[in-house]
């Protein structure tokens, strides 16, 4: 009877540990998104800025180099869009 | 206080004949139909000359934006081939992409027990926040693709990919048959991202803050509407070309 007893105070135990630990799962989301979005960060940033030296060395072309700027915004933030999807399945499935 | 609910997977809201009918193929039927029905109703009426409908001049002004845009990617000779089903998918997928934001859509629904929890079944729900129509439009979009280099260039399309004349270039060829498939990943991803982010960052501002702090991320969600589905356009007018340009690649006629 005291193998039961003992049982089931470490069974108790294991159910107190799980429920007292840290929340890794929320923690997960946070750094899932927060590392996902540096990189597109940097990369809208450089697409940005050779739009900007390529308008200001011939404006004429400007809407020829914004039609691409946006073209390499949408591939660039692709990126960022699976980081948070990952983030997003984790939370909600 | 209401309950917040996001779910990733549209809920079915009926059956017909034992497929279940889930709220965002109900949304994009609607969708469709209306664009259908009103695109219809202005082709009857069409105007060559005279004093043209304000409907008409309006699809004017966006078809024609939309043509020299696609024209300006593909060379005029091919844009008379991409353009309607890549016109399309933008007529498709900008309501698609707003229609999460009418007052209505995510909030009318009913609550049912499913899996065993009570949920909230809403009954509209935009047809984009939904991976498998962004699914469907990227594998729609990646079949016409090689389609399309079929057609323009016989079997030879293949020695895009298989090019055994030195190992580089058949390595090459791997790594461009393993892009056409991430191609289909990456729209699909693009396009879901982008709208059910849109539709969570909403829902969110609106459970903390419901008064007067969800109006400029309403005009975010507008933006990006638009701007995807011009991506998406973009994109496949993009991959189409290439698709045709053959070996070499010929620099795209200089246009005035």
């Amino acid at each position: 009877m005291s193998d039961v007893a003992a049982v089931t105070e470490v069974a108790q135990q294991a159910v107190a540990a799980v429920a007292a630990a840290p929340d890794f799962k929320s923690l997960a989301v946070g750094i899932a998104m927060g590392l996902g979005a540096l990189g597109p960060g940097i990369g809208i940033g450089l697409v940005g800025m050779g739009a900007m030296q390529a308008i200001g060395r011939n404006p004429e072309a400007t809407s020829k180099i914004q039609t691409n700027m946006i073209l390499g915004f949408a591939f660039a933030e692709a990126i960022a869009i699976y980081a948070l999807v990952v983030a997003l399945i984790l939370k909600f499935v | 206080m209401a309950s917040l609910n996001i779910s990733i997977v549209a809920e079915p809201v009926f059956h017909i004949f034992g497929i279940a009918i889930t709220n965002s193929i109900l949304t994009s039927w609607i969708i469709s139909i209306l664009t259908i029905i009103f695109v219809l109703s202005l082709t009857n009426n069409i105007k060559l000359r005279g004093k043209l409908s304000k409907a008409q001049i309006f699809m004017e002004i966006i078809v024609e934006a939309l043509y020299n845009l696609i024209v300006s990617i593909t060379g005029s000779a091919k844009a008379k081939v991409f353009f309607p089903l890549v016109a399309t998918f933008f007529f498709f997928i900008v309501p698609s992409n707003w229609s999460g934001l009418l007052p209505g859509a995510g909030s009318i629904g009913f609550t049912e027990l499913l899996h065993g929890k009570e949920v909230f079944i809403p009954i509209l729900r935009g047809p984009t926040a939904d991976i498998n129509t962004t699914l469907a439009l990227a594998i729609i979009a990646m079949v016409m693709v090689q389609v399309y280099g079929f057609r323009y260039q016989g079997l030879g399309y293949l020695k895009k990919f298989f090019n055994f004349s030195n190992p580089i270039n058949a390595f090459v060829g791997i790594l461009e048959l393993v892009s056409e498939f991430s191609k289909i990943i990456s729209f699909t991803f693009r396009l879901f991202g982008n709208i059910f982010a849109g539709e969570v960052l909403i829902s969110v501002m609106s459970y903390l803050i419901p008064l007067a702090v969800p109006i400029p991320f309403y005009g975010l969600e507008l933006f990006v509407g638009i701007i995807q589905g011009l991506v998406f356009m973009m994109l496949s007018a993009v991959f189409m070309n290439m698709a045709t340009l053959g070996h070499g690649g010929d620099e795209h006629e200089a246009h005035a």
